[in-house]
């Protein structure tokens, strides 16, 4: 769908302690883009994500995914067409075991039996994961864990994916296989994280949080070689364009 | 504290257990549970002095534990394990019941004690039973089989649900007992004024992690139904193990076998 | 307090079995249709939560002994008593199945126990109604008190008449109550305690889940009367039909029922008869605890209740004891085969 734009108009949240999380956001993205969403702890990012896949609705402003404004009516859709992929694998996957985690969106879809076998099973090729379909998810180790909470999502086919931290608590080989995984997809991505070296292998583009607000929106490479935007936000530069200890450059 | 790592363990070893392959674990899950039911009601049929009787029954236990290739020590810990409360009770048995029951050659024995025995007999086989049944079987197809047997899907879902996330919140209970014990001067047991607060605290965190669970499943289309989707294959060698054991347990019920088999060996019948 | 199957007959294990299958059936229906979509989660981890809890031993000062959580009141106080009850049954069926806490036959009866009780009267018609005059400490600590306690003194009586009834054990029913209840008073007081101190946390922490507790339609002004007679039909009927297939060896329970129907019983006489009196003061159901007294001469009625119990054929003679020798080694010797052959075969197959 090459019309499928997300687009947000001056979103304001605030929780029900009425602490505001999101302060007037405003952004658009196109199809198959990939955006990160970067900011210090409690800018906003893990609930503007949630505002995004329709858990939160925002107390003032609009949200809309493709042709669809995300209200009461539409969260069907919109459940179908945004996967969100939370921060602890272990509350994404509940069921007794791998095949029926995966398994769980399509046949909330009403999908028949052999359709939804093959889903699965193409979810899990997908992210590398086919060998442990029968394993209980307690069994598996963090980066196993993760790989098939992606897989839960892309069963659904949707067309949109977002992430919250999907390579915090990974050891380096289970990380680099994410990020080369989020690298094949052709979704639209939306991913919030600290790891901006993954941002930077993933992202073309980033947008800034800070207080709830839009501070910065653009390229990848801008934002980090703006200071000023990276030190309002509390944030440094991604390791890999920090000085080089052994040539001091 | 110890109580929980110790159990901890016996839940995954249980666990793996049943992931294994063998004969019994390949026979249909309804079938296991429909025996080992059967079994421990025909065991707890017998009447209260029964000890010979009962002997013949063991049969069931030793050709699963055989062909399932179980080890034993696992279960011979958890029986002893559990007897102690069961002795507690029986032991008054022998106590209160002094009548003579029976005289063995020169030895008189009171029915208490013949009582008493046969508890700890019964006992034995029905635990043994009942562990022998998720060592071969698992929870999952347990529940698979409870469902086959018509019992609600709430419930059914509800034990699953308990079972996958108990691994979770033990891990979480001993962390946070290891991180308090770290820190107290006693070494059993978490006082008494600290214990609301820390299972308060676990309390709480339970009960943000099953929102953020339902906002996971509202995401993935929940719609109040879960769903799951199993089959197993009933085979002509499942009813053939359900039919034998059944005819072998009323056979054993109806005849003392073992006294009769003595009889003939001490060359009661000419 | 987890019933083991040693002691339990299976006409006591059936009947209880009926019940809890009709009350799962009941709160099943209940709670799919009315529970909020949110609560099946929460009911898992909860659960699993109070699973755990369970295994945290806290000491009791001033006794130097330990104890821990029973847990159904804290359930009942956060689920309603529907979701409640069926989350007590599925983790004494997993402490069944796993850990062998309990028997599969005497599931019925622990389930009952330890779930109908606390959820379905202690909660209701105790706390509830203690707590409906407004929530804070005070009323808190004295609801989940006064419900713990009598929802463990039920409970406990409950396991009283089913190993009673079931006649396997020899201890005499105002005895085995006597043993019983004061013990579980005191676990009844802890249990009251331990619910109140978590309780008052999350008012205090989070006052918001308490006051939004799903109970249905208040079942404290429901009636539990019909609830209660549509139980006891059903287990009576139960029973009946079951023993009429029980084995034929007249256990505790159909001999209590013959007494209880008036089958005529002659007077006893002479001193039995004294103790007659006296027993049928003290104790309720009196006729239990003679079958310990020889018999006197000429006492027919006597000679009767002795013929009637167990049958004395023990099956335990020389004859007995060398045929289950024999048994035990050809079963035994049967299944260490078994399990070496399949060993090899699995040494052949890697």
């Amino acid at each position: 769908m090459s019309h499928h734009i997300i687009e947000l108009k001056d979103v304001e949240y605030a929780y029900p302690d009425q602490t505001e999380a999101l302060r007037g956001i405003s952004f658009r993205i196109v199809h198959g883009e990939s955006v990160a969403i970067i900011g210090a702890n409690g800018a906003g990012k893990s609930t503007l994500l949630s505002n995004l896949a329709g858990i939160y609705t925002p107390s003032k402003g609009m949200i809309r995914i493709g042709d669809y404004p995300i209200n009461k009516q539409t969260l069907t859709h919109i459940r179908r067409s945004v996967g969100m992929v939370f921060q602890n694998p272990d509350d994404q996957l509940f069921m007794p075991t791998v095949f029926d985690d995966v398994a769980f969106g399509p046949l909330n879809l009403g999908l028949p039996p052999e359709e939804v076998k093959q889903r699965v099973m193409a979810a899990l090729e997908t992210v590398g994961a086919a060998q442990l379909v029968h394993r209980p998810p307690y069994k598996l180790s963090g980066g196993q864990k993760r790989a098939v909470a992606i897989a839960t999502v892309l069963s659904m086919l949707p067309d949109v994916l977002i992430m919250d931290e999907p390579s915090a608590g990974l050891d380096p080989f289970a990380r680099r296989q994410v990020i080369n995984l989020l690298q094949s997809f052709d979704h639209t991505r939306i991913i919030a994280t600290h790891d901006l070296d993954l941002v930077a292998d993933v992202c073309t583009r980033t947008i800034v949080l800070a207080e709830g607000q839009v501070i910065a929106d653009g390229p990848t490479l801008h934002i980090f070689n703006d200071a000023a935007v990276l030190a309002k936000s509390g944030l440094e530069k991604p390791l890999r364009m920090q000085g080089c200890p052994v040539c001091n450059s | 504290m110890n109580k929980i790592e110790h159990r901890w363990l016996e839940l995954r070893y249980f666990d793996e257990l049943a992931t294994r392959e063998s004969v019994i674990h390949t026979l249909h899950p309804t079938i296991k549970l429909l025996t080992t039911l059967v079994f421990i009601a025909i065991v707890a049929s017998f009447s209260k002095y029964e000890i010979a009787g009962l002997i013949p029954m063991f049969f069931y236990p030793f050709l699963v534990i055989g062909l399932g290739n179980i080890p034993i020590g696992m279960i011979i810990k958890r029986v002893l394990l559990t007897l102690p409360f069961v002795l507690f009770i029986g032991i008054f048995n022998p106590l209160l019941d002094q009548a003579i029951l029976v005289q063995i050659g020169p030895v008189p024995i009171s029915g208490g004690i013949v009582s008493f025995v046969s508890i700890i007999i019964r006992f034995t086989l029905s635990v043994v039973a009942a562990l022998l049944l998720i060592a071969t079987t698992g929870i999952d197809a347990i529940c698979g089989a409870l469902s086959n047997l018509g019992v609600p899907r709430v419930v059914v879902t509800q034990i699953l649900f308990v079972y996958r996330y108990l691994h979770v919140l033990i891990e979480e209970v001993m962390k946070t007992i290891r991180a308090y014990s770290l820190r107290s001067p006693q070494s059993d047991g978490v006082a008494f004024k600290a214990w609301g607060s820390l299972v308060g605290l676990l309390l709480l965190r339970a009960i943000d992690r099953a929102q953020r669970i339902y906002q996971a499943m509202l995401c993935r289309g929940f719609d109040g139904e879960v769903r799951i989707v199993r089959s197993w294959q009933l085979s002509k060698g499942d009813i053939a193990f359900l039919l034998a054991w059944l005819s072998f347990f009323i056979i054993v019920r109806s005849i003392n076998i073992p006294e009769w088999l003595g009889t003939a060996l001490l060359g009661g019948y000419k | 307090m987890h019933m083991a199957d040693a002691l339990i007959s299976p006409t006591v294990g059936a009947i209880m079995w009926a019940t809890t299958t009709g009350i799962v059936t009941y709160s099943a229906k209940k709670v799919q249709k009315e529970l909020d979509e949110s609560k099946v989660p929460l009911m898992g981890v909860l659960g699993a939560f109070i699973f755990a809890a369970q295994m945290i031993n806290f000491s009791i000062p001033a006794t130097g002994s330990s104890g821990h959580l029973g847990g159904a009141m804290i359930l009942a106080i956060l689920l309603g008593p529907h979701a409640a009850f069926l989350t007590m049954a599925s983790i004494l069926t997993i402490q069944a199945l796993v850990f062998a806490d309990g028997g599969l036959l005497a599931l019925g009866c622990n389930i009952f126990n330890l779930g109908f009780f606390p959820c379905f009267i202690a909660y209701p018609l105790i706390y509830k109604r203690i707590v409906k005059e407004g929530v804070n400490k005070k009323s808190i600590i004295i609801g989940t008190s006064l419900a713990a306690i009598i929802g463990l003194q039920m409970g406990s009586l409950g396991v009283v008449l089913e190993t009673f009834l079931s006649g396997i054990t020899e201890l005499p029913f105002t005895a085995f109550l006597l043993l019983m209840q004061p013990v579980h008073l005191a676990i009844g007081i802890v249990e009251g305690m331990v619910t109140a101190a978590v309780i008052l946390f999350i008012l205090k922490e989070r006052p918001e889940i308490i006051h939004s507790v799903p109970g249905g339609k208040e079942l404290g002004t429901l009636s539990m009367k019909p609830v209660l007679i549509g139980l006891l039909v059903v287990a009576l009927v139960t029973g009946g039909v079951v023993s009429w297939f029980a084995s034929s060896d007249p256990d505790g329970l159909e001999w209590s029922i013959d007494k209880a129907a008036g089958k005529a019983l002659e007077t006893p006489e002479g001193i039995h008869s004294i103790l007659a009196e006296v027993q049928k003061k003290i104790a309720i159901l009196p006729d239990y605890n003679f079958k310990e007294a020889k018999p006197a001469a000429g006492e027919e009625a006597k000679e009767k209740e002795v013929a009637a119990w167990p049958s004395v054929d023990s099956g335990l003679s020389v004859a007995g004891i060398v045929g289950s020798l024999f048994t035990l080694l050809v079963a035994g010797s049967i299944g260490k085969l078994l399990q070496t052959l399949n060993r090899r075969q699995q040494k052949f197959s890697n």
